[in-house]
């Protein structure tokens, strides 16, 4: 225990020091404060990236390190977003209302305020009356502190039911994807006060700061994105790189064993659960103001699959994995959506990567799991000759699930 | 790490200097999903209005330039709409956008076309309760779709109890509180008008339908007003046909069932059930057989057209006459000039638009044949937009008036602006 | 618009009586052309009835063939023809039966009457359609009275009874009858007496005619009722009727004056300002309600206002009146007679609204349990997650679109797409498993991922190949309407058909896992691999065939499912998720256990959403939410193995 944190952790440094340059370059050809080479879309679209990273980190210490595979963090990240959205929507619209009514010959009753904000918002819907839900949209501070306690609540309520009767393994994973089909149903109602399919938009306009253009404001959101992400990183990397880390990697290994060692696994996998749901809140938190407009399809299970996906290309059970993976897959597959990808004529068909692009990355799923386990990751550690020898594993604990010797990282 | 910058800095010079060249034409943004689930729908409209810039070209072009379609890909997904309406706007610097189906992409584009004072044109019938600054809305308002059709059950069929069947969304939802409001305020009583909303994609309908059926226990005769999206229509349908619903028993007008969602099952058992839109493919007129072979030269013979291709022709055309009368494709030039532009529409008559941002229109009902085309047993007189509706007490007091009043949301009772920018 | 209309209808009322006795049907036509042309079920009454009126025998001819589109109007000069479809356009026949040649399509403006006005001539030819000699005619004229019953059938219809030849028209004409006697007849026992024949019956026809002879208006006085008012109950503000309802009743029959509201005591207010102030409260103070209600107050007493009704005033002026419900039928015996009946059927009603509901629940579950059979086999038993089952049904559903465009005969295509689709799905599990999934025997989770790989991957194929848009499959004619018991329980053939198939895949799966070799060997593979491989068995090779056989019949689920909804690339991923829940609830590895969780999520989807009947989508979060509560608390399933089975 003589060596500092980071002296064990090279790691994090490197990562540190790429984040910071990426950020200084991408800032220095913004249009707000550069040289415009990288247009304000762009900059979103690297900052929403910054975001995927965040929550895949989260991802990979629930699952690469715990060995909890959740299908429903993608519905913890979007409720963090629905929860910063209610404010947002509220204060921009309360803006509104406010002058709205000032014209009038006598002064607006609190009520006619209330009454005046939520037909505005729910008009669209038609409704005219704000459900309780809102009560602490009119604050920032509240709806922050619901940021983080709505997701972390359902995650310790759902955790701590799943965990106190041993709900382990694929049956959890569809656990957790029947939570985020039934959150996104949920949601999807008009009756459930949060506009329905509709969601929440207009979330790129921040209240009060209406006089910023959005070139500004991408920057500085593209600036708390990579803080956050640098922040979590750190922390993540301190709890993994301790005893607490060798505990969470010996449930993931074999959870029956740590048990009979005195150790209270519920406990770990609750906090770890808990702990990763909040992270993924905060990124969507920090998302949805650059993307504009959430909706209960952003929970649709498949987005939590795909964020299992990432970690598993970027190379689960290393945190700077989950970071390449998410921002890997994400980027290529907008740049392929996007049609901007040239298409590849083969004489008698024509490859249209708009087309072809799922399937592409469906395959590659499929290859990357039954050939390179460890992912793009796994190359540094071809570059760097840290390769563990290739022990020709048997399986590390007595359960199916269990990861073979070869596959253990650390 | 490095590598993969390199490659988004590749990008992102491709994209400027993509955006530096080429200005001597005029880009028009085509913002429909080719992707995703929606992209059955919006592919068709990605290719009519190729297959209208392209005509225009052939023309001569616009203004002495030619045109040039920018088009992207939003994938259905919502929040990428507003990103490639900006990517159009600010990195391809297009005059005008054509694009968006649902009403969730459209509230997404809103304020990015606002904050950047863009154009865009909305081909696709919607709720209403809408009236932005920088919107075209070439589909139907409620007014012109919703209220003719409820009228017609209302005295041609003797409707007197009403099922209103919805996808749980907010096209239904609203055009389903301004029809029980609109109902209620035609004397029936609020028992006598049964609400249902289902998923997206449902297919189980055989409770829903059996409680259609149960309706008819007081002896009022039952109609249903369906505004199910897309493909559950087809497992509806179905289930009507098996329990021996016939159109002359219980009506069904449907208002998002047109000939492409109509290919997808068996027509037979559903003949006289009805669907009320602004233009379909079975209208007799020459306008209409010319773009109907126009269109099936283009897209190939087996294509059908529907209503809100028109609106996009209608729409397009509208924007070519406006730009020339303004000399210029400046978005608030063009802006003024298109009000009162008049041009004729593929179903006989003229579509104007109106300082509300709307066009008139007239309205048509349609019963389904065997073939799965409609006979059109209804055609109303143009029915001009109304952006908010008179039927729901507090959009009734609204108003929406670029022209005199350059305000979309005009309180006639405070006689205030409520706001410019519009609610999203 | 509408006062042109009414000018119209009422010129035709006071022309058409004196035109009728001398005109012949085509002059009729002739002279409402425009009428005729454009009709309305508004303003066409007048025209049909001079029409029948008349006296001429091709009035009931044109008038058939106007609601059959087989009238036609010449756009040369305005000329109604009869018209019937032709190689050269229309043949046609002048409205006095005489050939008139043909004309071509464009020449020819083919009249189509909308639904409404079909119907208004359906109710014209009744009358002379009931004792037609064409069996059809008759029951044309039969289902045009239910429709649409009126006072005026009643006497045909009893005299065409006698003559009927038919036995079921006539018990048809009988029931008929007695619907029309307790509606229209003159004389009250007649009607009660029909009434009580049909005690018992569950008719939605029956309760068409008896629920509108109980419907009742609200009534409002002070002291006696009217004269012959049949009073269904006596209300008590409060309870039958709030106070609010019972004021607005008040209100609207002017014996109230209506309350103020919110936005009326605001332009009150703003109307009544004087320097900057309202009775002497000044503006900045009026945000609240309470100081508005005390301007209010105060100009009020000042007279600037009308006196607006209290609360105490609400409830001395609801309390000073007498509500009642009044029936809209004067005849208290037949209201009473009426109200029997309709007790008498009620729990009756019930218990077939339930029957119906519980068959419901009975073909969901069905639905269900072959979707998730195939499940059964490839998790239950093998232990393997494949995400991309929901594919293979999908990839059996296009099987069965694909065979549709080649065999036209709907019968013959569905028999060799259920084997056609058990064969390409079996092949593609086949493939699957021995390229991808038993390199991942050992690690489950990632079995998850790479079958979601594999499931994205044939989705977007899927897309490419066939497009985004639902495809037709098609049931052959006999699977079409549905095995109706009365007008309240039936289900379609369709269901019963899907029902019959999971029964059938049932015994199938019994039978192979207990009877056959081939389950056996299934059987010890999945309890203990290297023991049955040193028996002889190849765990290789009975891996590959079960995986395919849970394909295969996911397949055939496939063509099941897509006959009953629709065919699209997206039909798999709608059913993965209730799948593996049916399943998991269940209980793994037990077929009768994927049969209760089938049956579970069934019944309870339906039950929530009988109890909320306008909101599906809040049935199926709650049945989710049930679920995941139930898991929690039965984590291996309603049916879970015990022993060396379980497996752990």
């Amino acid at each position: 225990m003589t060596r500092t944190f980071l002296s064990r952790n090279p790691s994090v440094l490197w990562f540190l020091l790429a984040l910071a340059l990426f950020t200084l370059a991408i800032t220095l050809m913004s249009e707000a404060y550069g040289s415009a080479l990288v247009s304000t879309s762009f900059v979103k679209t690297l900052g929403k990236t910054l975001c995927l990273c965040l929550v895949a980190l989260a991802m990979d210490l629930v699952w690469g390190y715990a060995g909890i595979l959740s299908l429903g963090h993608m519905a913890f990240f979007a409720l963090g977003g629905y929860m910063i959205g209610m404010w947002l929507m509220y204060a921009r619209t309360e803006g509104i209302v406010v002058a709205a009514l000032a014209n009038e010959v006598l002064p607006a009753t609190a009520e006619e305020i209330r009454q005046g904000i939520a037909s505005q918002i729910f008009g669209v819907v038609g409704a005219s009356e704000l459900p309780p839900i809102w009560a602490f949209a009119h604050s920032l501070p509240l709806q922050l502190m619901l940021v983080v306690a709505v997701p972390g609540v359902l995650a310790l309520v759902f955790g701590w039911l799943a965990f106190r009767s041993r709900v382990t393994g694929v049956y959890l994973s569809i656990l957790t994807q029947a939570m985020t089909l039934a959150a996104a149903l949920y949601l999807f109602q008009n009756d459930s006060g949060l506009r329905g399919n509709n969601g929440l938009s207009g979330l790129q306009n921040l209240p009060g700061l209406d006089q910023i253009p959005q070139a500004d404001l991408s920057i500085w959101f593209f600036w708390a994105s990579a803080a956050a992400l640098a922040l979590v990183y750190v922390g993540l990397a301190w709890i993994v790189s301790g005893k607490f880390g060798s505990v969470i990697r010996a449930i993931r290994d074999d959870e029956q064993r740590v048990r009979f060692l005195g150790y209270s696994v519920e406990g770990y996998k609750l906090f770890v659960f808990t702990l990763t749901a909040v992270i993924a809140a905060i990124a969507g938190a920090l998302y949805y103001p650059q993307a504009g407009i959430i909706n209960p399809a952003e929970l649709a299970p498949i987005a939590s699959i795909y964020l299992a996906v990432w970690v598993a290309i970027g190379g689960r059970g290393r945190l700077y994995g989950a970071v390449i993976g998410a921002a890997f897959v994400s980027l290529l597959s907008s740049w392929f959506t996007g049609g901007r990808a040239p298409s590849v004529n083969l004489g008698v068909y024509t490859v249209n990567w708009v087309d072809w692009w799922q399937i592409l990355l469906g395959l590659s799923f499929v290859l990357v799991t039954l050939f390179a386990p460890k992912g793009i990751g796994g190359l540094f550690d071809l570059v760097q000759g840290l390769r563990h020898p290739n022990r020709h594993g048997t399986a590390l604990g007595p359960d199916d699930g269990a990861l073979m010797e070869k596959e253990a990282v650390e | 790490m490095s590598n993969l910058k390199c490659l988004w800095l590749a990008g992102a010079f491709a994209l400027t200097a993509g955006a530096a060249s080429a200005q001597d034409t005029i880009k028009l943004g085509v913002l429909h999903s080719l992707s995703g689930t929606m992209a059955i729908s919006e592919t068709t409209l990605k290719d009519t209005m190729l297959m209208l810039i392209a005509e225009q070209n052939a023309k001569g072009g616009l203004l002495g330039k030619q045109l040039e379609a920018v088009v992207v890909d939003p994938a259905s997904d919502w929040p990428l709409f507003a990103e490639k309406a900006r990517e159009l706007l600010t990195v391809s610097n297009v005059d005008v956008m054509f694009g968006c189906w649902t009403s969730v992409s459209r509230k997404s584009v809103l304020p990015v076309i606002e904050e950047l004072n863009g154009l865009l044109f909305y081909p696709v019938q919607y709720e209403g309760e809408e009236s932005s600054r920088n919107v075209f809305y070439t589909g139907a308002a409620p007014n012109q779709q919703a209220i003719p059709a409820t009228d017609y059950f209302l005295d041609e069929l003797g409707v007197e109890k009403f099922a209103l069947l919805g996808t749980d969304y907010v096209y239904p939802r609203t055009t389903n509180n301004i029809l029980k409001a609109y109902l209620m305020g035609k004397g029936i009583p609020e028992a006598d008008i049964f609400v249902n909303y289902t998923p997206f994609g449902h297919s189980d309908w055989s409770k829903i339908v059996s409680d259609v059926k149960a309706l008819g226990a007081d002896g009022k005769k039952v109609g249903v007003i369906s505004t199910i999206n897309g493909d559950a229509n087809i497992g509806f349908y179905k289930e009507l046909a098996a329990a021996g619903i016939s159109a002359d028993d219980i009506p069904v007008v449907a208002f998002s069932v047109g000939e492409e969602e109509l290919s997808g099952l068996d027509t037979s058992n559903l003949v006289g059930h009805l669907a009320a839109w602004n233009y379909f493919q079975s209208a007799e007129g020459e306008a209409n057989a010319e773009f109907i072979a126009k269109w099936k030269a283009f897209a190939g013979e087996s294509r059908v057209t529907n209503d809100p291709m028109e609106a996009h022709v209608i729409g397009f055309n509208m924007w070519v006459k406006a730009v020339e009368a303004a000399g210029t494709t400046d978005v608030d030039a063009v802006r003024t000039a298109m009000y009162g532009i008049e041009v004729p529409n593929l179903t006989g008559g003229v579509a104007k638009m109106l300082p509300n941002h709307h066009l008139t229109k007239p309205v048509l009902i349609g019963e389904i044949r065997a073939d799965g085309q409609f006979d059109i047993i209804s055609q109303t007189d143009p029915v001009p937009g109304d952006a908010w509706t008179d039927f729901l007490p507090e959009s009734a007091v609204l108003e929406s008036d670029w022209a005199a009043l350059d305000c979309g949301m005009y309180n006639t009772q405070t006689k205030t602006c409520v706001q410019v920018k519009s609610n999203y | 618009m509408r006062a042109t209309f009414a000018a119209l209808l009422a010129a035709m009322f006071l022309l058409l009586p004196m035109a009728a006795q001398a005109q012949t049907a085509a002059d009729i036509l002739a002279e409402n052309r425009d009428l005729v042309e454009k009709s309305s079920r508004q303003t066409i009454g007048p025209v049909i009835a001079a029409l029948t009126a008349s006296g001429d025998p091709q009035a009931l001819t044109l008038l058939a063939a106007w609601a059959d589109r087989g009238l036609g109007l010449r756009k040369s000069d305005g000329a109604f023809f009869l018209i019937a479809p032709d190689p050269d356009g229309y043949a046609l026949k002048s409205p006095d039966g005489t050939e008139a040649g043909t004309a071509a399509r464009s020449e020819i403006v083919e009249l189509r009457p909308n639904a409404g006005v079909r119907g208004l001539i359906a109710t014209a030819l009744v009358e002379f359609q009931l004792s037609d000699p064409d069996r059809r005619q008759r029951e044309a004229a039969l289902v045009s009275v239910a429709r649409d019953p009126s006072a005026a059938h009643l006497v045909p219809l009893r005299a065409s009874i006698p003559a009927e030849s038919d036995p079921a028209l006539k018990a048809q004409k009988q029931r008929l009858e007695r619907l029309l006697t307790l509606r229209f007849d003159a004389d009250s026992a007649a009607r009660v007496a029909a009434i009580q024949s049909f005690a018992g019956d569950l008719g939605l026809d029956l309760r068409g005619a008896l629920n509108p002879l109980l419907a009742t208006t609200y009534s409002v006085g002070t002291g006696t009722l009217p004269d012959g008012a049949n009073v269904a109950r006596t209300l008590r503000p409060g309870s039958d009727l709030t106070m609010d309802e019972a004021y607005a009743l008040l209100v609207a029959a002017d014996l109230a004056p209506a309350r103020l509201s919110r936005t009326e005591l605001k332009a009150a207010l703003a109307a009544n300002i004087v320097d900057g102030a309202v009775a002497g409260i000044p503006l900045t103070q009026l945000d609240t309600p309470q100081a508005r209600d005390r301007a209010y107050d105060a100009l009020e007493a000042a007279g600037a206002v009308p006196a607006a009704a209290t609360d105490a005033e609400v409830v001395a002026a609801v309390a000073a009146h007498r509500f009642h419900a009044i029936h809209a039928e004067p005849d208290p015996a037949v209201t009473t007679a009426a109200t029997e009946v309709l007790e008498g059927i009620e729990l009756k009603l019930a218990a077939m609204q339930a029957t119906d509901l519980a068959l419901d629940a009975l073909s969901l579950a069905s639905i269900y349990f072959l979707a998730a059979i195939g499940l059964a086999i490839t998790f239950g038993v093998m232990r393997v997650i494949n995400m991309a089952h929901g594919e293979f049904i999908m990839l059996g559903a296009y099987t069965g679109y694909v065979v549709q465009l080649y065999i036209s005969n709907y019968t013959l295509s569905i028999l060799i797409a259920l084997p056609l689709a058990f064969a390409v799905t079996f092949a593609a599990g086949v493939v699957m498993e021995r390229l991808v999934i038993r390199h991942l025997y050992k690690r489950p989770l990632e079995t998850l991922l790479a079958t979601f790989g594999i499931s994205i991957a044939l989705q977007q194929l899927a897309k490419n190949i066939f497009g985004t848009q639902a495809r037709p499959l098609t049931a052959p004619s006999w699977l079409d309407g549905a095995l109706v018991f009365n007008d309240i329980v039936g289900i379609s053939y369709i269901r019963i058909a899907i029902f019959v198939l999971a029964l059938a895949f049932l015994g199938f799966f019994l039978w192979l896992m207990k009877r056959t070799r081939l389950g056996l060997e299934v059987r010890a593979v999945t309890q203990n691999p290297t023991m049955a491989a040193s028996m002889g068995i190849n765990p290789d090779r009975i891996n590959m065939l079960t995986f395919g056989l849970g394909s295969g019949i996911a397949g055939i689920a496939g063509v099941a499912i897509g006959l009953f909804a629709k065919v699209t690339s997206e039909l798999g991923s709608d059913y993965i998720v209730q799948s593996f829940m049916t399943v998991v609830v269940g209980g793994v590895g037990n077929i009768w256990g994927a049969l209760a969780g089938a049956l579970m999520i069934g019944t309870l989807q339906k039950g929530i959403e009988w109890l909320n009947p306008s909101n599906t989508l809040a049935a199926q979060t709650y049945m989710i939410l049930f679920i995941i509560l139930f898991i929690q608390f039965r984590p291996r399933g309603i049916i879970a193995l015990k022993g060396r089975a379980a497996g752990d």
